[in-house]
């Protein structure tokens, strides 16, 4: 193409597409003139106006005269708190269904490969009503509880758990172990070269030795059993209690993602080439060593890749919360929105939210993959 | 975990017919590793077919064959829903003359399709149905069969089948919404599973075109193409789709002329598009990078010019290396599609949202979100499927 056709062409694209935002925006402004009796203007200002709704759940002290910011500001870190969850939660479930259906135990295969087959090609927003509706509002009242062996308390109203509690200890503990992590990263790195079981030995009693210290000082231990206790049968405290909002979503989420983990970890398993298998058995290591340190290493790098994919689905698909309604950043928003009548506000908050969240989980795990993949000269 | 992963064809031969005793110690027993994992199995399937068994001793299905239809065609009118028996009648015809790269090449095979049909029948005649959706039932597999014997008799046809395709679609539409000598039906009656299906299909389709384009935008060496084409399609697979469905739903109307206002079903599709052709391009985009160079060199040298070179050499093939990709598009596009109960729209979710909304049948979430989402899963799996089988009949290859 001659030069002046190829600048000629991207101008003429450049100002189709300006022009049609700008039409967009003249519509906008238009409309929202039309609809809107008092002359709101477009702008955040508003976000330091008190929000005047609750919030079931918070992470930070929140109460209705708190201004729409700091509303947003608790969807946020509970967006991030399911996010966080659910990609503990789907790897540890995914890796394990992937590994169990490559397992020679038959059955173990077979319940592995229904859990995948089943709970992919169900929508997730679907499986979230049945968690939430079916499952865990299905819980008798605080009254009648369901108790599982350990204080675990089934309720309607949410589930409680025994949790580890920071103690006054926790700061002396926390330091010694971090001069002891610190003391035995510098034994393993002199002597990375060769690495023998008496230097991993001397690393682990440096820590053992400054846990020693701490509890000479302390007299305590760094944390402590926060049990959840029955309080005239009607009422429970302590612990750490999941509201059935937050578990719903957090279920719903790991157990659907990590179906696709499982299927990403399978197949980056049987990517590795069998020779490796075969050189590594006939070391004499024993299968469960050749997989660890053998296998999974050099599955990874083809893992990752898409398993970052999965991550990042499981982040987006975390505003699906909104379902049943955990407040996330997105029902938050649109809440706003139905209260204040400011969707291009909203909007923007949504699109911000969500593009900073994927762009930063994609730059973690680059930085991640970048570490594994093999350095090439 | 343990030992090597031998996919079937690679392993080694197993003993011919080992009896139960000595296959359960080869399989369930090898080790003592496995004894246990063959105990945790157990008792998980003890724990879950125990708890399906307390469940279904309570469970009321009640609901579901009260509101079967609901379900299937929502809230169309009940006298034309023979309309829309047509639909899966023409889909199952067309499917059959379609069928030859599924064709079984062996007898056992032909054995399978003929113990599933005759399975179908039995299916058929068992379920609680009225007569006349077993009539239709049973009618539309004969048309299935009948297609299918047409097709393998006559290969002329196959070149005339993506047409054929194509072609369909308008009649599908016109069977659903009416006019030109139908009664019309109105866009808002139009839900249920009917609603799941035509919101998935119409948009793949819409959205196609679009995700080519941008995919090949992509790739384009004019920086402005490139670059609008990459922020498009970045800030789309950077939001979740409910974002796009609030803009779509929400928004939309705001961005456009005061005398347009689209009804909901359209703004539902058009966010449904702006999301998948984002990801459709992301899936041409590989298929194109997987076309080696000589192919358009090749083409140039015969005189063809750019884009009828992309026209006719590389879009071709580069789509027949991704269509098990883009099935899977459609699968998760397809899955989307109940997001749209929370924009309020009746498809087969929200369906069961009002299903559950009968003050008769409160509180019976488990009935109602199984049966949706078996309804799902089949649709789901059987495509699924039918793309392995495509992928592995080399039809998606030369």
């Amino acid at each position: 193409m001659p030069k002046f056709w190829r600048i000629a062409l991207q101008g003429l694209l450049l100002v189709l597409v300006v022009g049609t935002i700008a039409l967009l925006w003249h519509n906008l402004t238009a409309n929202l003139q039309q609809q809107s009796s008092q002359t709101t203007r477009l702008g955040f200002d508003f976000l330091r106006e008190e929000a005047k709704f609750n919030i079931g759940e918070a992470a930070i002290p929140y109460q209705p005269s708190d201004s729409y910011g700091r509303a947003i500001l608790v969807g946020l870190l509970n967006s991030l708190k399911v996010i966080a969850v659910g990609i503990v939660l789907a790897t540890t479930l995914g890796v394990t269904a992937g590994i169990a259906r490559l397992s020679n135990n038959w059955l173990l295969q077979k319940i592995a490969l229904f859990y995948v087959e089943v709970l992919r090609n169900i929508p997730l927003l679907l499986q979230l009503f049945f968690w939430y509706f079916a499952f865990f509002l299905s819980f008798p009242k605080v009254e009648q509880r369901l108790q599982l062996p350990g204080a675990i308390y089934l309720t309607k109203s949410g589930i409680w758990l025994p949790w580890l509690q920071a103690t006054s200890a926790t700061g002396t503990w926390l330091i010694c172990w971090i001069i002891g992590g610190v003391g035995a990263g510098f034994i393993l790195y002199r002597q990375r070269q060769t690495l023998r079981p008496w230097t991993v030995l001397q690393a682990g009693a440096a820590i053992v030795a400054l846990s020693l210290l701490a509890l000479l000082i302390t007299h305590g231990l760094p944390l402590q059993f926060d049990v959840p206790q029955v309080i005239d049968n009607f009422q429970i405290q302590g612990g750490l209690k999941l509201s059935p909002e937050f578990a719903a979503i957090t279920t719903g989420l790991s157990v659907y993602t990590g179906t696709f983990i499982a299927e990403v970890v399978r197949s980056g398993i049987q990517a590795v080439p069998r020779g490796q298998w075969e050189a590594a058995q006939s070391l004499g290591l024993s299968p469960n060593v050749v997989m660890g340190t053998v296998i999974f290493p050099q599955a990874l790098r083809t893992i990752l890749p898409p398993l970052s994919n999965q991550y990042l689905n499981l982040a987006k698909n975390s505003s699906l919360a909104v379902a049943v309604g955990y407040p996330d950043v997105y029902s938050i928003s649109d809440s706003m929105n139905s209260q204040t009548g400011r969707p291009v506000e909203a909007m923007l908050v949504i699109i911000v939210t969500y593009l900073t969240i994927s762009l930063t989980l994609s730059v973690l795990i680059n930085l991640y993959n970048r570490s594994v993949q093999i350095v090439e000269r | 975990m343990s030992q090597l992963p031998l996919s079937q064809s690679e392993a080694p031969p197993a003993p011919i017919a080992l009896n139960g005793v000595a296959w359960m110690r080869q399989n369930l027993f090898n080790s003592w590793f496995n004894s246990v994992l063959t105990g945790i199995c157990l008792v998980l399937i003890y724990l879950g077919v125990r708890g399906a068994i307390t469940w279904l001793s309570q469970a009321q299905w009640q609901v579901l064959q009260v509101n079967l239809k609901l379900f299937f065609v929502g809230f169309y009118p009940p006298e034309l829903v023979w309309r829309l028996w047509l639909i899966p009648a023409l889909v199952a015809g067309l499917g059959g003359l379609s069928g030859s790269p599924f064709a079984p090449t062996s007898k056992r095979g032909l054995q399978g399709i003929a113990i599933g049909f005759l399975l179908f029948g039995v299916l058929v005649l068992a379920l609680p149905l009225s007569w006349s959706s077993r009539l239709w039932l049973l009618g539309i597999s004969l048309l299935a069969a009948i297609g299918f014997g047409t097709g393998q008799k006559i290969p002329a046809l196959a070149s005339w089948l993506p047409w054929l395709w194509v072609l369909s679609f308008p009649v599908v539409l016109w069977l659903i919404g009416g006019g030109l000598g139908l009664k019309s039906v109105e866009s808002s009656m139009w839900t249920g599973l009917l609603l799941t299906l035509l919101l998935a299909v119409v948009s793949i389709f819409l959205a196609f075109p679009l995700g080519v384009l941008l995919a090949l935008g992509r790739r384009s060496d004019l920086p402005v193409v490139r670059s609008l084409s990459t922020l498009y399609i970045e800030i789309v697979r950077g939001l979740p789709l409910i974002g796009i469905l609030f803009i779509a739903q929400v928004m939309l109307p705001l961005f456009l002329p005061q005398r347009i206002r689209p009804d909901p079903l359209i703004r539902a599709i058009a966010g449904l598009v702006i999301f998948s052709a984002a990801y459709l391009a992301e899936v041409m985009r590989g298929g194109l990078q997987s076309i080696p160079k000589g192919q358009g060199e090749a083409a140039k040298a015969l005189g063809l010019s750019s884009p009828l070179t992309m026209l006719l050499i590389v879009l071709p093939q580069a789509l027949r290396n991704v269509l098990p990709a883009i099935v899977g598009q459609f699968i998760s596009l397809f899955k989307d599609t109940s997001l749209l109960a929370i924009f309020s729209l009746v498809e087969l979710t929200g369906v069961s949202r009002s299903v559950l909304a009968q003050p008769e049948f409160q509180g019976r979430y488990a009935e109602v979100y199984l049966f949706a989402g078996a309804l799902y899963w089949v649709f789901c799996y059987s495509m699924s499927q039918a793309s392995r089988r495509l992928e592995r009949s080399g039809a998606s290859r030369r």
